[in-house]
């Protein structure tokens, strides 16, 4: 039998106007973890839905066990034992968990589901892998991890042995995405072989074999992980030297640009407030980052800021005046801009075009419009100036439906209005999340810039990295309180996890209210 | 108020600038071959070529001999006389305003099917407001436009504040207004027919008794058609889908009417007012058909009768704007060429019923709405056949190498 269970050999493959794989190899050992590295655009999508059937290749064989193949559909790659993870789940969401396994499959006599069978062999699968889940829970109504966790008992009930992730961290949080790494790597015990595709170059480090890097389309190499180091995967990558140490300049604490003082936000998902009695300061030239595990209250805490959501109690100040009660338009004219958790709910209008997404906070100002009339060909020039600046890529320029923008560059052109409104204070929530590095980098700098010029930035983060490596102060949240307030060069990740885990609680930060007390007001 | 005049100003600005430009540029029409406005148009006009083959098709199963005959009635009736021509004028008016007001509240994010409502109401202000009050034409229209506003306001305000889908409160409403309108003429003896000496006791008066200066005038149309149905109301309609162009377009109003539209969130997050667009939106959306009442019912011609049905000419509104992409221009546009298809299939009768136009016009309108599969296929040929151009042309240069 062959050393290698999948090969894909000189794969190309063109769309209109593109290259998308440009003769490609990648060859999967049995039992191995074999990543594909590459930023956003660089053909990874391509090949593996080539190799998953949904595209069939322009040149290139694809070999199974040393037989080539042609796979023409998902349900022929199925037959061959390959299952994939897609980044966007493919689940139908008003079902439950097993008929969903099932779809597809239904194991049935005379046109009636068998579902008991069905039942009985994923509970088995369930258990063989500790693959946790309650089969009659409705899709919509479990979370992110565990429609992940769905999509991977689905390929295990099809018997698949070639498992292909596209992107599995994107969604998950820290606890999640190592959990879903000790499963991999249960897996590659079984004799199964995993295709692992990312950008996260922590997550190759620790749980892939071999990697192969692909740049706009072309391969560059395959290598054993183990031989090379994260910076020269990432110049692999990138193709330039990525400066992973963000260069800020000391600066003197300046004069207190947003002081809140016991701010009280309910929640609505809960009886119990989202935010409870948080007080805090962020001064002139420095970056705040709010650290905590999602769902601990930090996207309420923003709506309190931002306005989109009414304050329970509380006040905030913002340059010295009270703004608890003002509106949305008017918080942003005296200087917050806010760059959005959901960039697709909140941040842009997908089907207006990239300039008129560009002047989303602006357009009312005498620049672009007059008695009413919006002036077009400002809002041209204003659109092509920030597309130069920030380099925000798209296939028709201002005139782009934002829909039809890659997700990295919706989120450069919403960076961009934010940070050209010149703000006194940036409130940024996960402003990097699923973004590549060479992107995540430029937003870096940005954070920077505006911090450095003297203002201020609140940064909410999911990312240990980000957490660690941007902040000039960070305050962790835990279940709706600030628990910690600590430096990062003072702290380590083993630290910050106890907090935010709410194992560990600073003595300045005494439980002010008792949730129980809480829950009956509300 | 200088703030308002100043509005009014540039917006007469603005008019003539959309005129000028237009004229302006030659090569428009070779620009737009390949831009998505042009394809839409012919998505239309492609389903409207389906539409008219069918019909032609059912009038084959239904009368082989008479056939052709038929189908040249649909065609050429609108065009065969002046007169008939005016009627196509006549009855698009009221058409392009209900389409309008459909097309308006697509464009930001409502569906608005209470037009039929909206329009009902605006018919009766204008004629309370000329056979009770006795105003002119232009004050009756005012009031018609007042009236479809409330009537859209109603549903536009539980969808803003209490989040109730416009739709239902809209289809509730239309039979609130029809039936408040027939209560409310009963109860107003002025108001009917017999009071001014008809004879009829369940049908308006007729306004040319009643208060001649409500008819809406002619300006010697009548004259030059040859026709009693010529007025100047399609010209009133045309001028309102222009300025609603203007605003969907070329305002920040119409830009935070769409973004509301588009994705509420957002709006909300740029600091807007969403419930202040939604309302706006219904508000406008029904005044629009509330106009289109007031045009209908003060020509003079048509009375209203008091019945247990909803206006149809409400719901026609809504292929009105399927067919014109919501687009106020192409509004205009589909606007009349419903109401001259209409017009010829009343020439159908008696050798045909005339109820083939409505299926010809179900038939676009299906087609229509797969618009966007006949769009896309378009533009994949247009695209295809530059593509076969270029390797034409690069395998002649290399010939004559």
């Amino acid at each position: 039998m062959s050393e290698y269970v999948i090969e894909m050999l000189n794969i190309t493959k063109e769309f209109p106007g593109i290259k998308a794989n440009d003769n490609i190899t990648l060859q999967l050992k049995r039992g191995e973890i074999h990543a594909l590295l590459g930023e956003n655009g660089a053909g990874k999508s391509t090949l593996m839905s080539i190799l998953f059937g949904l595209y069939e290749a322009d040149e290139g064989v694809i070999k199974k066990d040393g037989k080539t193949v042609r796979i023409k559909n998902p349900r022929e790659a199925n037959a061959l034992g390959i299952g994939m993870v897609h980044q966007h789940f493919k689940l139908v969401e008003n079902f439950s968990v097993l008929d969903n396994i099932i779809l597809g499959t239904e194991p049935s006599k005379f046109g009636f589901i068998k579902k008991q069978e069905a039942r009985k062999k994923l509970m088995e699968i369930s258990k063989k892998y500790g693959l946790n889940i309650v089969p009659d829970a409705i899709i919509e109504d479990i979370s992110v991890g565990m429609q992940q966790r769905v999509e991977i008992l689905k390929m295990l009930y099809r018997e698949n042995d070639i498992l292909i992730f596209d992107e599995p961290t994107a969604v998950l949080t820290p606890q999640e995405i190592n959990e879903l790494m000790e499963i991999m790597r249960g897996f590659t015990k079984e004799g199964k072989s995993i295709l692992f595709i990312t950008h996260k170059l922590n997550e190759i480090m620790a749980v892939a074999d071999r990697c192969t890097v692909l740049r706009k389309g072309k391969w560059i190499g395959t290598f054993d992980v183990k031989t090379v180091t994260r910076e020269e995967l990432s110049r692999m990558m990138v193709g330039r030297d990525v400066d992973f140490n963000v260069k800020k300049i000391p600066r003197d604490k300046g004069g207190v640009i947003l002081d809140v003082k016991d701010m009280t936000v309910a929640s609505k998902v809960h009886k119990n407030n989202a935010v409870r009695g948080v007080s805090f300061e962020v001064r002139e030239g420095e970056i705040v980052c709010i650290a905590g595990i999602d769902g601990n209250g930090q996207s309420e805490l923003v709506y309190g800021l931002s306005g989109l959501e009414k304050l329970k109690s509380g006040s905030i100040r913002f340059l010295d005046k009270d703004i608890t009660h003002d509106t949305i338009r008017a918080r942003s004219k005296s200087g917050m801009s806010h760059i959005p958790e959901d960039r697709h709910k909140y941040g842009l209008v997908l089907d207006y075009t990239l300039e008129q997404n560009l002047v989303l906070q602006r357009y009312w100002q005498a620049e672009f419009q007059k008695n009413g009339f919006i002036r077009a060909s400002r809002i041209r020039k204003y659109a092509q100036k920030l597309i130069k600046e920030y380099d925000i890529r798209s296939g028709q320029g201002p005139v782009t439906r934002a829909r039809s923008m890659s997700g990295g560059n919706q989120q450069k052109a919403i960076v961009a209005r934010e940070i050209d409104k010149s703000p006194r204070l940036l409130l940024a929530v996960q402003p990097t999340r699923g973004l590549d590095i060479g992107a995540v980098e430029f937003i870096h700098k940005q954070l920077v810039s505006v911090r450095n010029a003297g203002n201020a930035v609140l940064l909410v983060s999911l990312e240990l990295e980000e957490v660690m490596s941007l902040p000039d102060r960070i305050l962790v949240f835990y279940e709706g309180e600030i628990v910690a307030e600590l430096r990062p060069e003072e702290t380590n990740v083993e630290e910050l996890g106890l907090y935010m885990s709410g194992a560990k609680r600073q003595p300045q930060f005494t439980k002010t209210v008792p949730a129980t007390k809480e829950a009956a007001h509300g | 108020m200088d703030k308002i005049k100043m509005f009014f100003k540039d917006f007469a600005k603005r008019l003539k600038h959309i005129y000028l430009s237009d004229k302006d540029r030659p090569s428009m029409i070779q620009n737009s071959l390949s831009s998505p406005g042009f394809s839409s148009l012919t998505a239309s006009i492609l389903s409207v070529v389906i539409g008219l083959l069918f019909g032609f098709f059912l009038l084959l199963i239904l009368n082989p001999s008479k056939a052709g005959m038929g189908l040249q009635r649909i065609l050429v009736t609108g065009i065969s006389a002046p007169d008939k021509f005016a009627k196509v004028l006549y009855m698009s008016a009221p058409l392009i305003m209900v389409g309008l007001a459909v097309g308006f509240a697509f464009k930001t994010g409502l569906f608005n099917i209470g037009a039929t409502g909206q329009y009902t109401i605006g018919a009766f202000f204008a004629l309370f407001s000329a056979i009770v009050w006795g105003f002119p034409w232009y004050a009756a229209i005012l009031a018609a436009m007042a009236g479809g506003a409330l009537w859209g306001a109603i549903p536009g305000f539980f969808k803003a504040f209490f989040n109730v889908n416009e739709v239902i409160t809209s289809i509730m409403f239309n039979w609130i207004g029809m039936f408040l309108v027939n209560l409310l003429c009963l109860n107003t003896p002025k108001i009917i027919s017999d009071y001014w000496g008809g004879n009829i006791g369940n049908r308006t008066a007729n306004l040319a008794v009643a208060n001649p200066s409500a008819i809406i005038p002619k300006w010697g149309l009548d004259k030059l058609f040859d026709s009693n149905y010529m007025n100047i109301g399609v010209f009133i309609a045309v001028l309102i889908a222009i300025c609603m162009f203007v605003i969907l377009n070329k305002t920040t109003f119409g830009y935070e009417l769409k973004a509301c539209g588009y994705n509420r969130n957002a709006s909300v997050y740029a600091g807007m007012n969403a419930k202040r667009s939604i309302i706006l939106s219904m508000v406008i959306s029904g005044a629009l058909a509330g106009i289109g009442g007031g045009l209908y019912y003060l020509t003079g011609i048509g009375n209203y009768n008091i019945e247990k049905l909803l206006l149809a000419m409400g719901f026609n509104g809504i292929p009105v704007a399927l067919l014109g992409g919501s687009n106020p221009l192409g509004i205009i546009l589909s606007g009349i060429f419903i109401s001259y298809i209409q017009v010829g299939g009343e020439a159908l009768q008696p050798t045909f019923s005339k109820e083939i136009i409505d299926i010809i016009i179900a038939v676009i309108i299906y087609m229509s709405a797969l618009s966007l599969l006949v769009k896309l296929t378009l533009e994949k040929l247009i695209r295809r056949r530059k593509k076969d151009k270029i390797l034409h042309c690069c395998e002649a240069k290399e010939a004559k190498k």
